[in-house]
């Protein structure tokens, strides 16, 4: 047992993290200050969200591309919808951000589950149309901090116990979504339909109407995140986010979810946005030239995968235990 | 058929007498064009304004303010085309493309009319002249001026760029970093890139404040970059002590003035612009100056400018917006 829980995957991410954050501290000491540590976990909040939703996609062998598109244009309608009535509460943004990016996911869902189309194919056209989408509502402009209201701004960086809401709605997501995907017959269903389509299939699970909820979470998780960073960053034009989504799915694949479906945990993704976070808070602050930050970002996501990859080769599988012990 | 007769000439003589009419009125009033790259844009809206302006300075000058509805190039040719129809004496223009208007200029320009372009330039052969809004070197000079007005006694500053590999930024830092010698006291700690992405800018400018706790300014000559770095200031609660400067579009730094997180920031102002593209176009449609290379063309209250080897000049330094202005200019652009 404890052997099993020292060598999982998780266990090793984390320790990776540690390490590369004892690594950090040697040039730059106050990375590792307990106020910064949060703040880099407020400011990979975003990630963290958008890596669940994407785990949950992966998971049924799928792919989101259209999350950043999605979040993006959700940010764009809910700022446009601020400016034009500011004194609508900001409860009432959440829930038009968190529909329209449902609504988003759900488009992404129907195509792949009622017309059959790849995943992949599915959501780079989404992924083009709602940025076209944006373009069209907005003009090309800007919505810019001074026409959005106080409130619009203050909600994510509203400090609760010591912590921003931010930061609280990702753990918020992370303990909900652990428990869905452990603890109900979706989340099963979403590992089954993954992991064998047609063992699903025999055991009544319908492979695309879970694949079509994996969607839909996803899609949900890119409109909230989609107001969470328009308010942040207090801007929203048409190219908010561009390329977010090969983070996300990054975060993912460092977290051990496996690409092909089946394999991963809500902790992994955790994991695994918290690893690129870490890198890319510091980065700036450890002087390194830009043009090795590339390089390194991706190194590390190479490095971590292997790793991975490795510590997941099993050495064929053992389905007669009785069998092989009269052998 | 007499009576149809009558009405031909009639309406023929009425036709010619508009003619002459029109004639007349090019006699009495310079008309000078001012073609935007699409109708509707508050910049150029602004631009319009200043052009207004130099007209009632000059007198006797009649602004036709023109474009398509969308910037496109083929519609500008056909703006232009219906200008060269109507005999205007001067065309200023701010291209869709460079290139694809040349044909249609040129044409202007072999029936006598005066062709300059403005803010966004025409290649050197459908243009006397190319009116640019600033130069490199007087945009370096600015963004380092920018951040030592607000420090009398010297301080750190840091640039936050868009991409390691964007040649404008580039050339401005390298400008910038020509005239220190005039800024003493004034010390540059650190130059990062925030890719033009407001996450990752926000990103660069909090490590900015962690790796250097005594940094006095920002200089982020990228609109994405001082919009973002005025964001993470001031959410760092540093508004008032780290000023973050730069270039800027006025409506989408109002937030930041009012914030305090920036002071001041720059970048051409519309209004000068078309005023002095309306000067420059008078002066040489008139005859009083000529485009060659090294001639120098009075622009009314702007000064002059002084003709590079391209026939193309600089206006002035970049306009520098605070608090003082930002209320009637975040609404123009």
């Amino acid at each position: 047992m404890f052997r099993r829980l020292i060598t999982s995957r998780e266990a090793l991410l984390l320790a990776a993290i540690t390490l590369l954050l004892g690594l950090i501290s040697l040039r730059f000491p106050s990375f590792v200050a307990p106020a910064n540590l949060a703040s880099v976990f407020n400011d990979t909040s975003p990630l963290i969200l958008l890596a669940i939703g994407q785990m949950i996609v992966i998971l049924t062998k799928c792919i989101d591309l259209s999350v950043a598109a999605n979040l993006a244009l959700t940010g764009m309608v809910v700022a446009m919808i601020n400016v034009a009535f500011p004194n609508l509460p900001i409860a009432f943004i959440l829930v038009i951000a968190v529909m329209l990016g449902t609504l988003m996911g759900m488009v992404n869902g129907l195509l792949v589950w009622k017309l059959d189309i790849p995943p992949i194919v599915v959501t780079l056209g989404t992924m083009t149309i709602f940025r076209g989408i944006i373009f069209l509502i907005s003009d090309g402009k800007w919505v810019n901090s001074h026409e959005m209201s106080p409130a619009f701004k203050a909600f994510p960086r509203a400090a609760l116990l010591g912590l921003p809401v931010l930061s609280w709605i990702a753990i918020f997501a992370v303990l909900v979504f652990t428990v869905v995907m452990t603890r109900t017959t979706f989340g099963r269903a979403a590992y089954a339909a993954g992991g064998n389509s047609h063992a699903a299939t025999y055991a009544g699970i319908n492979v695309g109407r879970t694949q079509f909820y994996a969607f839909t979470l996803s899609g949900a998780l890119a409109g909230l995140t989609g107001y969470l960073w328009v308010s942040r960053y207090a801007v929203a034009y048409v190219d908010i986010a561009g390329g977010f989504e090969l983070d996300v799915v990054a975060a993912c694949v460092i977290g051990g979810v496996a690409i092909t479906g089946g394999i991963g945990t809500v902790g992994g993704a955790l994991l695994g946005a918290l690893f690129l976070g870490v890198i890319k808070n510091a980065l700036p602050v450890v002087n390194i030239s830009p043009f090795w930050q590339l390089a390194i970002s991706g190194a590390a996501i190479i490095i971590a995968v292997t790793l991975n990859a490795r510590a997941n080769r099993r050495k064929g599988r053992i389905i007669l235990k009785s069998a092989e012990q009269a052998a | 058929m007499i009576r149809f007769k009558t009405l031909k000439l009639a309406a023929g003589l009425l036709l010619a007498s508009g003619l002459f009419a029109n004639t007349a009125f090019a006699q009495d009033n310079m008309r000078i064009a001012l073609v935007v790259k699409a109708l509707g844009i508050g910049f150029f809206e602004a631009a319009a304004k200043g052009a207004e302006e130099a007209a009632g300075e000059l007198g006797n000058v009649e602004i036709i303010y023109t474009g398509p509805t969308d910037t496109t190039a083929e519609g500008q040719i056909e703006v232009i085309n219906s200008l060269i129809a109507q005999n205007v004496d001067a065309i200023a223009i701010s291209a869709n493309d460079p290139d694809a208007l040349v044909p249609a200029l040129k044409k202007a320009m072999q029936r006598g009319i005066t062709v300059i372009s403005w803010d966004s330039g025409v290649a050197e052969e459908g243009r006397q002249m190319h009116l640019n809004p600033s130069s490199n070197s007087l945009i370096g000079n600015m963004i380092i001026k920018l951040a030592a007005d607000h420090l009398p006694d010297g301080g750190q500053v840091a640039l936050l760029s868009a991409t390691a590999t964007a040649t404008n930024q580039n050339i401005w830092i390298e400008e910038m970093n020509k005239v220190m010698g005039d800024y003493p006291g004034i010390e540059v700690v650190a130059t990062v890139y925030g890719d033009d992405l407001a996450d990752k800018s926000y990103r660069e400018a909090q490590g900015l404040m962690q790796s250097h706790p005594d940094l006095d300014a920002i200089i982020a000559p990228t609109s994405v970059g001082i919009v973002a770095a005025a964001q993470a200031v001031d959410d760092a609660g540093k508004s008032g002590e780290i000023n973050v400067t730069g270039l800027g579009l006025p409506s989408e730094m109002a937030g930041a003035i009012e914030s305090g997180a920036s002071k001041s920031f720059a970048i051409w102002n519309p209004i000068d612009l078309g005023y002095s593209a309306t000067m420059i176009a008078h002066a040489l449609a008139s005859g009083d100056a000529k485009a060659e290379a090294g001639s120098e063309i009075p622009m009314g209250r702007m000064g002059s400018v002084t003709l590079d080897d391209t026939t193309s000049g600089a206006m002035a330094d970049p306009f520098v917006y605070d608090s003082s202005n930002i209320d009637e200019f975040k609404t123009i652009f």
